[in-house]
């Protein structure tokens, strides 16, 4: 078990009074603060070894391309994955992005249909709609039940032959939802074997163990920025067979192998995904961050928001007049809580809690087909990591009480 | 810094000309997309005096776009669209009497935008 209390001294921001008062962090969905191992990475970068990656034959070259390609190890090892097969993008929205302009195209034609689930983030929904409706695909959406159940059956009818990508979240951003991946990539796959499977791990690497091989994906993306890492940086993982046959996504340097007047030969996987300079002090950044979650072990991360998160819901319950969405029990739910607060707006909840430096986020985030689906309009979110505490729940409660009273 | 000041919590608790105006000529729509709320104004505005005999406001949204909406309507029922299209940001939260930040004060201002759309629509 790890020690929240312990934890947040690693977090310089934590030690920051806004107005004399500390500060209650439950946005770490959103994104995650950052440990000073992993600013001081970033900082390093600035200080010690500005310089261009691969190309540089001289010492700071050198040490920037081996911290660069020692992230993108790390990372690997992180998901139970191959160096050669992790990309760096942007994000995961890039990551997911890049797929439907580099696989869809080649793979998918007319009549044939895409499936998602209603609980996406718009990252993983919209590029397949998109891709539908301006290609003459059909668009199909598994339900989720108001709690957060998922029908497997429904499942088995919704994928046919014809059906060439599934892509579904490894945690709803909203529900905190956490499916069988591993369970629902074999039903795919049973039903039919050449349907294209991504998984969007946004919510998922941050918070517990991932085994890529084990889910039996196709591809994976997920964000730094929400895992201890610098904004700016995410990965795409595909197996190398996959990423081999998908032609490049943006030209440029580092991309290329040999460019002639008439024609170019591109790098292999995965720099023919990375064109530019990338990223550098991201990537390392990243890796620092990886380095730290590593070290406090994701089954301890996992442990430590199923105490937490039973902790919330169980004080969130107790106020009248609070409604909570998704499954009922922690052990089935990432450390995300999504609630109304009877006859008030969620806008102004937030407002009101901010007076005491409580973060939360309302609104849709970034989910509004599963919002429209359960009728609900805009939501309270309170999200949790490894420096949340009790006392940050405790703050919480209290600040809603209050926001209860204001608008009695 | 107290936002929701006992005035504002009044508004949006009895909000003034909430409702339908059945002999309306001018109505708008505007969405709030951080929230993804809507607010509808409908006016009759007098053809020969320009000026706004009634307004009624409907949809949903947070405390402060709710009291700005009620007080708005107070403030112009009576008043020319002129003085409708010369309203600002920096009038609202002068009416509302409270600061705002910077993601709220589109709140405050949008039940203003759905008015001056609504007498856009009639020109």
């Amino acid at each position: 078990m790890i020690s929240a209390n312990k934890i947040r001294k690693d977090f310089p921001l934590l030690s920051r009074k806004i107005n004399g008062k500390s500060i209650v962090y439950l946005d770490s969905t959103a994104t995650s603060l950052k440990p000073a191992s992993v600013i001081d990475a970033v900082n390093d970068y600035y200080k010690k070894f500005t310089a261009n990656v691969f190309r540089g034959i001289y010492t700071l070259s050198e040490e920037a391309t081996c911290k660069y390609e020692g992230a993108r190890e790390k990372i690997a090892r992180f998901i139970s994955a191959k160096k050669e097969e992790i990309v760096f993008t942007k994000n995961t929205d890039e990551s997911l992005s890049l797929l439907s302009y580099c696989y869809l195209p080649y793979h998918v034609k007319r009549g044939d249909n895409l499936v998602t689930t209603i609980m996406e983030h718009h990252a993983n929904f919209v590029p397949w709609q998109q891709y539908a409706n301006t290609h003459g695909c059909k668009f199909h959406i598994w339900n989720v039940g108001m709690n957060g159940e998922l029908d497997c059956d429904e499942l088995k009818k919704l994928i046919t032959s014809k059906t060439k990508l599934f892509a579904i979240t490894a945690a709803s951003n909203v529900l905190g939802i956490i499916p069988d991946i591993g369970k629902i990539v074999k039903i795919v796959k049973k039903a039919n074997p050449d349907c294209f499977v991504v998984v969007d791990a946004a919510q998922a690497a941050p918070h517990y163990p991932i085994d890529v091989v084990q889910w039996g994906a196709d591809a994976v993306a997920f964000s730094g920025h929400k895992m201890l890492g610098p904004s700016g940086i995410g990965v795409l993982w595909a197996k190398k067979n996959i990423l081999e046959d998908m032609p490049p996504f943006l030209f440029g340097g580092d991309m290329i192998r040999e460019v002639h007047k008439d024609k170019t030969s591109f790098n292999d996987v995965p720099h023919k995904f990375e064109a530019g300079t990338p990223y550098i002090e991201g990537a390392i950044g990243l890796g620092a961050a990886v380095d730290y979650l590593s070290k406090l072990g994701m089954k301890n991360v996992r442990k430590h928001e199923i105490a937490i998160t039973t902790y919330a819901l169980k004080q969130l319950q107790k106020i009248s007049g609070i409604k909570i969405f998704g499954p009922k029990e922690a052990k089935n739910r990432g450390g995300v809580v999504a609630f109304h607060v009877a006859g008030v707006h969620p806008h102004d909840v937030a407002q009101l809690l901010n007076e005491d430096n409580i973060c939360i986020r309302v609104g849709y985030h970034c989910a509004m087909p599963l919002h429209e689906h359960l009728g609900i309009g805009a939501t309270c979110r309170a999200s949790f990591y490894i420096y949340t505490t009790r006392e940050d729940i405790d703050a919480l409660v209290a600040g809603i009480k209050k926001v209860i009273k204001i608008f009695r | 810094m107290d936002i929701y000041r006992d005035i504002i919590l009044d508004h949006y608790k009895h909000p003034h000309h909430f409702g339908t105006v059945l002999k309306n000529n001018a109505k708008a729509t505007l969405y709030n997309t951080s929230c993804g709320d809507t607010i509808t104004m409908e006016l009759y505005i007098d053809a020969q005096s320009k000026k706004i005999v009634d307004i009624g406001f409907s949809g949903n949204g947070c405390a402060i776009s709710m009291a700005s909406a009620s007080m708005l309507t107070d403030a112009l029922i009576g008043k020319s669209i002129a003085a409708a299209k010369k309203m600002n940001t920096e009038n609202i939260i002068k009416m509302l009497g409270t600061t705002l930040t910077p993601s709220r004060v589109k709140c405050a201002v949008l039940p203003l935008e759905v008015i001056q759309k609504a007498i856009g629509n009639t020109v």
